[in-house]
């Protein structure tokens, strides 16, 4: 099986003696096409994987700030069609796209329609943050089939067990939640992200990448030190709610993405 | 009619259902963030270990008993059954007078004393109603716990008194104002909380729903509203009902009834769900009437949802049944055909509300009205000689302001 654009991104920045910068938007936020240009500059930027997220009605693990983009992004009418052709943009101007989805939008497509929707949209694979390996059913032999990625979260409260069984059904990287909450952005990196990286690494040699409070070139910093990516979201998602128009919060995500890619070189 | 011979009472195994994991058939099951694993694994595995302690059972008894008033009668409704009901006879369970108002206290008490059990200080709670906050915000008062409630902002202002009542109790009330403002969004709201505090905060869901061990749990501190009940209308009337009927939000008190009724073949089992003001999408709560199956707050059951499986808004004029999912079981429970499930008007709820007032001299929770409704139908279809069980699952205070704007009195 041929390495997946998500593998490909983090050994280019392993090479390159630095964190892969993992940036997450919302799909349909403010707008579409806005969405879709902010991806894309972002890349342009830096962002070595991008996050698209898939707007859901109901998205308990995100804090204000996500939370009101995805609401705004479906009261503007945001569809899977939507979130696939986000991808499709990205993954043809040669980033790596991942989709971020709460189970049951995922779960009411159709499972193995999805995978291969996704993987005929350029996508590389799906971040759950909401399914359960016990729970995952079907998802492990079709995403097998369509050659996505897995990626499941670990948690500072994971115990050694869990987190032996979550990152043998990961592919691509894990996703080292790095405090015990919601998105949003933080004043300093939690200290519990050290200890979980490293005992995550106990079962893995998947690259591990640190999100959840990361907003700023330095706590980027700091993270690249010992974890394989920085995951940064909720900064983003606040600085396209803040622009006074849709070229601002492209150009304000450009800027920050520029900040974060100095931030991720190690030493 | 001859009546059906008089069985012992039903004390199944009380986890014939679910599997370990929490599956009823294809429902329930736990979705939930990496983050509440840990604690989701921790609440089973002392659940498993108090259920076995008789020194918590004798505990949670004597509270059932001394503090809640239980067992809680059954009461014959004469002129209801015979007006409203086709000369049925209606037999009341009334839920309505235990301490704080309805059945959610017999859930709470078991929750609160398992979160001193695990060392926990704080309990955090959503409510609709606020019959599930105002019960919690009690039992922590009682046992020294700090307590927060979340509550849409549309339920704490249709709700005010059960808002003030929680606040006297010295609980905190948190109104939220993501979505429409009511139970699911309080949910979600009070999963984000537990998210960031599940060190030292037990989460007390006030249903049968949610991810592995609540629905089972949950439905194990309400069955004993069935197991007394199906005692009593035995020694009432020498048989068993030929249906129970009870209102379903995420269905606690409909499973605390239904329960030790599921092996009795011949007992209809009827749960009656808002059916607001109309069928088309986003003006009812009637999950399992108009709902499909997917995933919400940590469970797979029915739910209500759009073409691309995004969560539908919805209307009741009972705040307590306002909610887009409902408890796995009864999911079950409907698939394998042993209870049914109908849908009842805001109307038809009223009806049934300014009936039993006029009749009985109850005044009952709107919640509890749309089983009284489906009682007043079920009625008619039996007619004189039928026998029916309705859970009064808890009395209308909290509603006076909203039957007062209805009925314009
Ligand atoms: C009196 C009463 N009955 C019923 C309900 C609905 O909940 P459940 O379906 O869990 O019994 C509520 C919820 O607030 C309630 O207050």
């Amino acid at each position: 099986m041929t390495n997946s654009a998500v593998t490909t991104a983090f050994a280019k920045a392993a090479a390159q003696n630095r964190a892969a910068l993992v940036g997450y938007l919302p799909a349909g936020f403010p707008d579409k096409d806005t969405g879709i240009k902010a991806a894309l500059a972002m890349a342009r930027a830096g962002a070595d994987v991008i996050e698209v997220g898939l707007p859901y009605s109901d998205p308990l693990m995100d804090g204000p700030v996500i939370a009101d983009a995805v609401y705004r992004s479906l009261k503007g009418g945001t569809r899977v069609k939507d979130v696939l052709d986000t991808v499709a943009a990205i993954s043809s101007a040669g980033t790596a796209a991942l989709v971020m989805t709460y189970w049951n939008p995922v779960d009411h497509y159709g499972v193995a329609a999805f995978a291969r929707d996704l993987a005929s949209a350029g996508g590389s694979g799906l971040i759950t943050p909401d399914l359960t390996p016990e729970e995952s059913g079907d998802w492990p032999r079709v995403s097998d089939e369509y050659h996505l990625d897995r990626v499941y979260l670990v948690a500072p409260s994971s115990p050694q067990a869990r987190i032996a069984a979550i990152t043998r059904l990961c592919r691509g990287f894990v996703y080292a939640a790095s405090l015990m909450g919601i998105t949003g952005t933080r004043d300093s990196v939690s200290a519990s992200a050290v200890g979980l990286v490293a005992r995550t690494r106990e079962y893995t040699t998947l690259p591990v990448a640190v999100g959840l409070g990361v907003s700023t070139p330095e706590q980027a910093h700091e993270v690249a030190a010992f974890a394989d990516g920085v995951i940064v979201g909720s900064a983003f998602v606040r600085r396209l709610a803040a622009a006074p128009t849709p070229q601002d919060g492209v150009a304000a995500v450009r800027e920050l993405t520029e900040a974060l890619a100095v931030g991720v070189r190690r030493g | 009619m001859t009546s059906p011979p008089a069985r012992p009472p039903a004390e199944p195994d009380i986890a014939p259902v679910p599997d370990r994991a929490g599956h009823f058939g294809e429902f329930g099951g736990l979705f939930a963030p990496e983050s509440l694993m840990a604690a989701l694994e921790q609440l089973a595995k002392e659940y498993e270990a108090a259920r076995h302690d008789p020194r918590f059972r004798a505990e949670l008894d004597e509270l059932l008993r001394d503090y809640a008033s239980r067992p809680t009668r059954v009461t014959e409704a004469k002129r209801f059954g015979a007006e409203h009901a086709g000369g049925c006879r209606v037999l009341l369970k009334r839920e309505d007078l235990a301490h704080t108002g309805s059945h959610k206290i017999n859930n709470v008490l078991g929750q609160v004393l398992l979160t001193k059990r695990m060392g926990k200080a704080r309990v955090i709670a959503e409510t609709g109603a606020g019959q599930h906050g105002v019960a919690t915000a009690t039992a922590c008062a009682l046992l020294g716990l700090e307590c927060a409630v979340y509550m849409g902002e549309e339920d704490t202002r249709r709700q005010a008194l059960n808002v003030s009542r929680m606040r006297m109790l010295g609980a905190e009330v948190i109104s939220v104002t993501a979505g429409t403002r009511t139970l699911k969004d309080a949910m979600n709201e009070a999963f984000r909380d537990w998210v960031t505090t599940v060190d030292y905060t037990h989460y007390c869901i006030g249903s049968v729903g949610g991810p592995h061990p609540f629905p089972m749990m949950v439905r194990d501190f309400q069955r004993i509203i069935g197991v007394e009940a199906r005692e009593q209308v035995l020694s009432l009337t020498g048989r068993l009902p030929d249906a129970v009927v009870a209102c379903v939000g995420g269905g606690s008190n409909a499973i605390g009834v239904f329960h030790a009724f599921i092996p009795d073949g011949g007992v209809r089992l009827v749960g009656c769900e808002a059916g607001g003001d109309g069928d088309a999408p986003g003006r009812n709560a009637a999950t399992l009437t108009y709902g499909s199956t997917g995933v919400l707050h940590g469970m797979r059951t029915y739910v209500l949802q759009d073409d691309e499986g995004q969560t539908l808004d919805t209307h009741s004029i009972s705040a307590g049944l306002d909610y887009p999912g409902v408890g796995p079981e009864h999911s079950w429970l409907k698939d394998t055909g042993r209870a049914e499930y109908r849908s009842v008007s805001d109307t038809e709820a009223m009806e049934g509300f300014a009936a039993l007032c006029r009749t009985e001299g109850i005044i009952p929770a709107i919640e509890s009205a749309h089983a009284l409704a489906g009682a007043m139908r079920v009625g008619r279809e039996l007619g004189p000689d039928g026998l029916i069980l309705v859970n009064l699952s808890g009395r209308g205070d909290k509603d006076v302001a909203t039957a007062s704007a209805w009925f314009g009195v």
